[in-house]
């Protein structure tokens, strides 16, 4: 049972560990991403489009990671280039990722793939209790675990990474250093929304193999809020997105179960959560324990005299 | 020496100057609709000469695109109140449906005599849509937790709690079991007009629009609320009480969204059921942005998209298009307004490199 709710929480939590990580990219370099919703739906769409269209799973995931790839660079180039508003800009996103992919998803409703299979690890599958549920599933959650070594080790153990961190607390003395500021945050902006993307493609490679309209449904907004809760910190994300995935698998559960409570109001229980979630760590946040970067938000221009 | 192009900040244009803006945006962004139109299997030009023919070309098409307004200009309102501060509501589409709970309970279970019935809907609609969203306020103006998040989840969980009510409690004991609530008796409906769909809510909306306007330009508060929107520090040394004004600002702005809720059910459903509103309250993002600080401008701009959106419902049934395809309408106007907000504020302008011999 434990072993079941265990597996359930791990594959629900992943499609929104991919959304996080690439939402903590983003901000770390100092932009602020609300598109992350849109950007899941049109990784959904891609991925499950071109994975119909090839038969290949792998073509799917890169195929999605492509196309939010180039959706997240408009935001990029309105919000480093351009100098736009971050918040509307990623609205905007947002928006057009649901429409675009409503539009260009008509053709593939109903088809079917064969999603994702899982393969178990040797040995590590053995475990009690966690063997089954983290090392016996598929290919993306593996992706999954290796991005956020690859990320913590990137941000804290690496040259850029130490630079990218440097021009989200302070691009003005980034630019003193001679770090080309706004390559490096076109790029964050763009390789962070291709990681979203391939959130989104988990949904419909290897959650539900199908695409649905809308199927991502709030999971970016809830990503966005899990940033807060991780401190921008890609270990951190983790616990937080399997936090998720555990009151969704809950939830889940006690609709099979035949609970007399209603499904909506079960449904509700991620939305609440998060809300109380960001609560408490925007709290822990103004105490000081967190590390938000410096320059969240702001566009950077050379000219402004601070 | 080489040429090279050099960005340079210009003085704030002239409002000749932002219309012209606007409108352009919104031209780039119907041509590159046109291009996903296109790879969709859609004939660009006939679709937008079917839009404008719908939604302007008879008296009905006219009156239908006025029942599309009314909504739009309600939310838009709402989240332009909160915008002059700098806040963003982006649950007026829970506070709409939430709105039309409160006024959808009065309706069905207060068993009120005639004459009280719509004032009774009305406050019930405010109260709904105010505290639903002075939820964010407080939260925001306690804690600073960032007030796009609180109001966006909020969304999604007033659209479960409608379904709830119409799913469960308030299913129509004698609707063959579909998930509707009773409809409304005559007391608790609008007026409609000239043998349309046109009702009393589209004046309501232009009532809304006056005061608005009369609370942010006329009175002290207004005054304040665009103070600390565009100096934080400096209003709060000149004494205002900025987190009570951000808590006051999200409510107001909530209950503004819950009379756009009532003016839904009392004028046009008559009941509340699944889908009240394809995503006014996401437009209404866009109405704000586009019409800045001015009332006018929501009125202006909601009639706009609600051309927009009146032709995109006659899309569907005649080219099968998703209703959704409006809002990659809508964000490509944003990506394309964001732009021209750069070539507003700054010159691109040729410079001579002088080279060192």
């Amino acid at each position: 049972m434990l072993e079941i709710l265990l597996d359930a929480t791990v594959r629900a939590g992943t499609p929104i560990l991919f959304a996080t990580l690439g939402a903590i990219i983003n901000e770390r370099a100092g932009i602020i991403n609300l598109g992350i919703e849109g950007l899941m739906l049109i990784g959904a769409l891609s991925g499950f489009a071109a994975t119909l269209a090839s038969g290949s799973l792998l073509l799917g995931v890169i195929a999605a990671f492509c196309a939010s790839f180039a959706a997240g660079s408009i935001h990029a180039l309105i919000c480093v280039q351009l100098r736009g508003n971050q918040i509307v800009s990623g609205l905007a996103l947002t928006m057009f990722g649901v429409g675009v992919t409503a539009l260009f998803g008509r053709g593939v409703v109903g088809q079917t793939i064969d999603g994702f299979e899982r393969h178990a690890v040797p040995l590590f599958s053995q475990l009690p209790l966690v063997g089954k549920a983290f090392f016996n599933q598929d290919w993306l959650i593996y992706l999954s675990f290796f991005l956020v070594l690859l990320i913590w080790f990137f941000f804290y153990h690496s040259r850029w990474g130490l630079e990218l961190r440097t021009i989200g607390e302070n691009p003005a003395a980034a630019d003193a250093c001679g770090i080309p500021v706004n390559l490096y945050r076109f790029l964050a902006v763009a390789v962070g929304s291709g990681v979203v993307g391939i959130g989104g493609a988990y949904l419909s490679l290897a959650y539900t193999p199908m695409w649905i309209e809308n199927m991502s449904a709030g999971r970016g907004w809830i990503a966005v809020a899990l940033v807060i809760f991780a401190s921008w910190s890609s270990v951190r994300a983790l616990f937080g997105a399997y936090l998720f995935g555990g009151i969704t698998a809950m939830q889940l559960r006690f609709q099979a179960m035949g609970t007399t409570v209603s499904a909506h109001i079960l449904q509700m229980l991620p939305y609440v959560f998060t809300i109380v979630v960001l609560v408490i760590s925007t709290r822990r946040l103004q105490k000081g324990a967190s590390q938000q970067p410096g320059n969240l938000g702001l566009p950077y221009d050379r000219e402004d005299r601070k | 020496m080489s040429l090279h192009l050099r960005i340079e900040k210009r003085e704030q244009g002239t409002a000749l100057f932002r219309s012209m803006a606007i409108i352009t945006s919104i031209l780039v962004a119907l041509f590159v609709a046109g291009f996903l139109l296109l790879f969709a299997g859609v004939d660009p030009a006939a679709a937008y000469i079917e839009i404008l023919h719908e939604a302007l070309g008879s008296v009905y098409g006219l009156s239908e695109t006025l029942v599309k307004t009314t909504p739009l200009i309600i939310t838009g309102l709402a989240v332009s109140v909160a915008f002059r501060m700098q806040i963003w509501n982006i649950g007026a589409e829970g506070q709409l449906y939430m709105g039309a709970c409160g006024a959808t309970w009065v309706a069905l279970f207060s068993g009120l005599d005639s004459s009280w019935m719509l004032p009774a809907m009305f406050v019930a609609a405010v109260i709904a849509g105010g505290l639903w969203a002075s939820v964010a306020g407080l939260l925001r103006a306690r804690w600073q937790v960032n007030e796009v998040i609180v109001t966006l989840l909020m969304n999604y969980i007033a659209i479960l709690l409608a379904d709830y009510l119409i799913f469960g409690p308030w299913k129509n004991p004698d609707g063959f079991n579909f998930p509707l609530t009773a409809q409304f008796g005559e007391a608790a409906r609008f007026s409609e007009y000239f043998g349309t769909r046109l009702h009393s809510g589209f004046f309501l909306a232009l009532f809304c629009a006056l005061a608005i306007y009369l609370l942010m330009e006329r009175t002290i508060w207004g005054f304040q609320v665009k103070a600390i929107g565009s100096n934080p520090a400096a209003a709060r040394y000149a004494g205002m009480n900025t987190g009570l004004a951000i808590f006051l600002v999200l409510t107001l702005s909530g209950a503004i969204a819950g009379i756009a809720g009532f003016s839904e059910v009392a004028g046009l459903q008559h009941r509340l059921q699944h889908g009240l509103s394809p995503g006014y309250g996401y437009t209404a993002i866009i109405i704000a942005w586009l019409a800045r600080r001015s009332a006018l401008g929501v009125v202006i701009v909601s009639f706009l998209l609600g051309v927009l959106l009146v032709g995109g419902d006659s899309l569907q049934l005649s080219w099968q298009l998703p209703v959704a395809f409006a809002y990659a309408f809508q964000g490509l106007i944003l990506f394309f307004l964001l732009a021209s907000d750069f070539f507003i504020n700054f010159r691109l302008r040729r410079v001579k490199e002088e080279t060192h011999a």
